[in-house]
């Protein structure tokens, strides 16, 4: 494996700020934080109890302070992947500035991994202005990713097949807004201040070499509003990637990893595909519930097969009712995404968005999809195309952004993602 | 050394920056333990360690060099000069009020003195290692060769990283004279005159 450790992955109970201040080396501030946030529960507790109000939380059981958590940047793979997924992100994709050469893209490089490791290991970044924002790395992880022109831009001789647009789909309707770029950086946290914070300080030393081409930014539920591993809801209110490898099985080794299936561009890399699917909220209410399970094939409740009760009961696809149509219609997602070939997996790590409603509607909403897969070809591709020829879903979601890139490893101390295009 | 070599700042900018600056003048370099920092570009001799070493980045003219210096042994040391081959002159800067109520950067007298198991800050808008007359662009991401020269005879030498940083931009008075900018986008090529720095 990889090595690759995650500390304070459970929320501390008590006795919160003496563990949180062991993962850091900024003792005193996390300790005096932690204990300030105590005395005000305390206080507010006080204050609620002697307004007879029953409320309030105890204070010895509501403090417990999760923002310690760190994941290693430094591994063999890069952290953020098969990372347990973060309550926040930050989807930044850079376009490289004309002529940037080769080493201007290993300086590029260097400069955000130094970056990334300092800030995920809750330290400030070098030159960091308003470093006091680092302290809190709330299990920061930076996934770095490849477009063609960085690969281009640095040995072409290097990039995947699969390195490019995805094809075209009938269902999309896909802006330039959204879609494509030369490096991404994924920034993750339970806090959405880290996320702001280290995507500022990654920005602001990526100005010399790169520009902006797109961010988006998406949210899970909160840290500690449910049990961690709980399969997360879209918007839609599904019940969504139930059927997704779990993180740290085999099946994670080679779905994403490549290890006994299609091998990734190189060992330890991968690959990932974001797109942003614009989820039609208002369309949506006009569906009945029955409407809305059968759209999928799964319980809005648990998320469980029409065929099943519980969320991981394999679907019966034989299975007719009493009328003798299929209990999990033939054109849901669960069936026209479940592949016939075992080889067509996919990881999905996806996040939610809420933009500003448009001029006269209520919500832009959607999901920030995001997979990783060894080969974006062989395993990616046909459960797409599958999906855009039939899928009821399409009804209400429509693909308005896609982009595609390497994933490179990760890097040892002292080192820079991507060293591995320049040996 | 280099008594009439002082700067005035002058520009609301140059105080503004010191203010900000003022607000957390050691949160950024202390919070993570210097020693820590193994993610950093480190080195270590002579019983001196440095951590978050960089260099804001310049076009051309003057810049600035950063970080922490330990001082691992039982006695002090002293920072008697600087040189890199980034730029014609290097100096030791500090910052002190000055005598018409503003902040003034200026030569270090003396040079600075580590105390036994302390450590130096040298940070935008406080102590840093002035570079003047540049000898080429300092780039994003250039690994910068500093020396620092310590009484005795010694040195002590690391790389710093060069970072596009828009801060660090106090103007100075030169000798009260000419004025160069200390900001490196300034394209200001002016550096002291030898003849200033006797």
């Amino acid at each position: 494996m990889t090595g690759r450790t995650t500390r304070s992955a459970e929320p501390p109970q008590s006795g919160a700020a003496g563990k949180a201040s062991r993962q850091l080396p900024r003792r005193g501030l996390l300790f005096g934080g932690a204990a300030a946030g105590l005395g005000a529960l305390a206080a507010a507790g006080t204050q609620l109890a002697a307004a007879g109000q029953t409320t309030a939380p105890a204070a010895g059981t509501a403090e417990a302070v999760h923002g310690g958590g760190l994941v290693a940047f430094h591994g063999e793979r890069q952290a953020g992947i098969d990372t347990p997924a973060q309550a926040h992100a930050a989807f930044v994709a850079l376009d490289l500035r004309p002529g940037t050469s080769r080493e201007g893209v290993k300086a590029l490089l260097r400069l955000l991994s130094d970056d990334a490791a300092n800030l995920c290991a809750g330290r400030p970044a070098l030159a960091d202005t308003e470093g006091e924002l680092a302290l809190v790395p709330a299990r920061l992880t930076v996934t770095f990713g490849f477009g063609p022109g960085l690969v281009a831009a640095v040995d072409p001789a290097r990039a995947p097949e699969w390195l490019k647009p995805l094809p075209a789909f009938k269902i999309d309707r896909l802006t330039p807004d959204f879609s494509d770029g030369d490096l991404l950086l994924q920034i993750c946290a339970d806090d959405p201040v880290t996320v702001a914070h280290a995507q500022r300080m990654l920005l602001k030393d990526s100005r010399s070499f790169a520009t902006v081409r797109w961010v988006q930014g998406g949210f899970r539920r909160s840290y500690g509003s449910e049990k961690p591993g709980t399969t997360m809801r879209n918007l839609f209110g599904q019940v969504d990637g139930t059927s997704n490898p779990a993180p740290g099985s085999t099946d994670v080794e080679r779905v994403v990893w490549g290890r006994g299936g299609h091998p990734a561009w190189v060992d330890n890399g991968t690959s990932v595909v974001i797109r942003r699917i614009a989820m039609n909220l208002d369309k949506w209410d006009e569906v009945d519930r029955a409407g809305r399970e059968e759209s999928v094939g799964r319980r809005l409740s648990n998320g469980a097969p029409l065929t099943g009760s519980h969320e991981h009961d394999d679907p019966d696809f034989a299975a007719l009712s009493p009328h003798g149509f299929p209990v999990i219609s033939d054109v849901s997602h669960l069936r026209r995404s479940r592949p016939d070939d075992p080889s067509q997996r996919i990881f999905r790590r996806a996040y939610n968005y809420d933009a500003a409603p448009g001029a006269g509607g209520v919500s832009d909403s959607g999901l920030i999809f995001v997979s990783f897969q060894a080969d974006v070809a062989r395993q990616f591709t046909p459960i797409q195309q599958r999906l855009a020829e039939a899928d009821m879903l399409n009804l209400w979601t429509t693909p308005v952004g896609s982009a595609v890139f390497a994933v490179p490893p990760g890097c040892r101390e002292g080192g820079f993602i991507g060293e591995q295009l320049f040996a | 050394m280099n008594m009439n070599f002082t700067y005035p700042a002058l520009t609301v900018l140059a105080a503004a920056a010191l203010a900000l600056s003022g607000c957390a003048p050691s949160a950024p370099a202390s919070a993570p333990s210097a020693t820590d920092a193994a993610a950093s570009p480190a080195a270590a001799a002579d019983g001196l360690a440095v951590s978050q070493p960089w260099v804001k980045a310049a076009a051309s003219g003057m810049t600035g060099a950063f970080g922490v210096i330990k001082n691992t042994t039982g006695a002090d040391i002293t920072v008697t000069g600087a040189s890199t081959p980034a730029a014609r002159m290097a100096e030791l800067h500090e910052t002190v009020a000055g005598t018409s109520g503003g902040m003034q950067m200026r030569a270090k007298e003396g040079g600075f003195v580590i105390p036994a198991g302390g450590e130096l800050k040298l940070e935008p808008g406080a102590n840093h290692v002035m570079l003047m007359g540049l000898t080429g662009p300092v780039k994003a991401g250039d690994e910068i060769t500093l020396t620092l020269e310590l009484a005795g005879g010694g040195t002590f030498s690391f790389t710093a990283l060069a970072k596009d940083f828009r801060g660090a931009n106090e103007n100075y008075v030169e000798g009260g004279a000419g004025m160069t900018g200390h900001q490196p986008s300034s394209g200001s090529t002016a550096s002291p005159s030898p003849s200033a720095n006797k």
